[in-house]
């Protein structure tokens, strides 16, 4: 589904990633852990084309994604992305932030996009909320809805940026809840996160970055329990 | 205190009654209101323009903008108004209040361009990136996302430049145009007596900014509905 071959991404003078090569199966939850700085982001961000790669190819159902010729937005709709930040948009309500896209892009009737959207907003129990403003929400009501927002598009794969990195404790299994419900459906997921639990429950794979690269992967139980490669073991000590 | 209001009654009788001079003061008021609202509009227009080739990633726009932007923010506005009448329109026969216009208008861009720059950066960029990340392309995230948002923050500063911008065309007078602020010197020069068309002139400057201010609040109140928690 997602393949990756050489990929490289430089920011200036910053070579952030050195050379990834990835392959993920459709219906695979592949959970991207390592240190700050590793590249685990930029990586996340390089598959939807948020980040333009210095090099490399990256293929999405087989179709080279990263050339000039290619309908980026097109490839987006494929991809849901949920970000640290939620990125709500901030003048819509939550209804409106999860019709938006379904009825400008996709050209659904309203009154289909919103019965969609109740679903969805049900699914990620805050149904209650739908006339609110983001700003009226607490930060997991806000990442439900933001992952809402991405599935009101029916995309293949969803990518996660550190979800629950800017939420306080207690709202962080809220979120985790839904994601795990997601990936019990299906869904094909790329998840950079620091939740090791996550990542032990949910993950098919997950994968150790480090200065750019993909340093070791894994199934989850045998990376946490026998970590092959120095950095992993120690990055590994340092949070379990 | 009747002895002062008497004299304060002659006064105005004096300065707006006699021969009709309100009719100035009318006159005067229409054009300046007919020359801020189409320097305004002007404004609105060549700010936007500037502000979004101002952004570009292309330099072809990009320098242009930040260069006209340089030179009117660069020089003093009586001194465009005076070269934009008598140098580049010198030879259009136009009226003469149009030309006035089009010069504040000139001017009132490039500082419109800024507001609405900033208002646009003001913006969190991942506004665009959650835009982007579902699929849309950058002009829908654009008009769909950021602009909505950005207005909360460029309409307060716009009005300002509305109003600053309505006071600035009392300049008009330097090339021969009998504006409200003219009006107010003419009869002054006529009548010899400055407190009372002076006064005159700018209370009412004052009450149409007031009630100008006063629209403009209502407005923006109804604008940041969704800041409401």
């Amino acid at each position: 589904m997602i393949t990756v071959k050489d990929l490289h991404k430089s920011f200036g003078a910053l070579h952030v990633l050195r050379g990834i090569n990835e392959n993920i199966a459709n219906g695979e939850k592949v959970v991207i852990i390592g240190p700050s700085g590793s590249g685990k982001s930029t990586f996340l961000r390089c598959l939807n084309l948020l980040e333009t790669p210095t090099s490399g190819e990256i293929y999405i159902d087989g179709e080279l994604i990263n050339t000039g010729s290619v309908n980026v937005s097109r490839v987006r709709q494929k991809m849901g992305m949920v970000f640290q930040q939620f990125n709500l948009f901030a003048h819509l309500t939550v209804m409106e932030n999860v019709t938006l896209a379904p009825t400008m892009i996709k050209k659904t009737e309203k009154a289909a996009a919103m019965e969609e959207g109740k679903k969805l907003l049900a699914r990620v129990g805050i149904l209650d909320k739908e006339n609110a403003y983001p700003a009226q929400l607490s930060g997991g009501q806000k990442q439900r809805v933001a992952i809402a927002r991405a599935l009101a598009m029916q995309p293949e794969i969803m990518l996660f940026d550190e979800p629950t990195s800017a939420l306080d404790p207690e709202m962080v299994g809220e979120v985790l809840e839904v994601m795990t419900s997601l990936a019990a459906d299906g869904m094909t997921m790329v998840v950079v996160t620091h939740e090791m639990g996550f990542a032990r429950e949910v993950g098919s794979r997950v994968l150790f970055m480090d200065e750019g690269l993909v340093i070791e992967q894994n199934a989850p139980d045998e990376l946490f329990k026998n970590p092959a490669h120095p950095r992993t073991k120690s990055f590994l000590s340092k949070i379990l | 205190m009747g002895d002062w209001f008497s004299r304060i009654l002659d006064d105005f009788i004096q300065n707006f009654i006699t021969e009709s001079r309100y009719t100035l003061i009318i006159q005067g008021f229409t054009v300046t209101v007919y020359v801020s609202f189409l320097a305004a509009a002007l404004g609105v227009i060549i700010g936007t323009a500037l502000a979004f080739a101002s952004m570009s990633k292309y330099k072809a726009l990009k320098l242009p903008a930040r260069g006209y932007i340089d030179i009117i923010r660069g020089t003093p506005a009586v001194t465009q108004l005076l070269i934009i009448y008598f140098v580049v329109f010198g030879s259009v026969r136009w009226h003469p209040a149009v030309i006035g216009a089009i010069s504040f208008g000139i001017n009132s861009g490039a500082y419109v361009a800024e507001i609405i720059r900033a208002g646009i950066l003001s913006v969190d960029y991942g506004q665009t990136e959650a835009g982007l990340s579902l699929g849309m392309t950058r002009a829908q995230t654009m008009i769909k996302i950021v602009l909505p948002q950005a207005v909360k923050n460029i309409f307060p500063a716009l009005c300002n430049e509305f109003i600053v911008l309505i006071k600035e065309t009392a300049i008009i007078g330097y090339v021969g145009i009998m504006d409200l602020a003219k009006a107010g010197e003419f009869i002054r020069s006529r009548t010899f007596s400055a407190f009372m068309p002076l006064l005159g002139t700018a209370i009412i400057y004052f009450i149409v900014i007031k009630l100008l201010t006063k629209m403009f609040a209502a407005f923006e109140k109804k604008l940041r509905k969704s800041d409401i928690r």
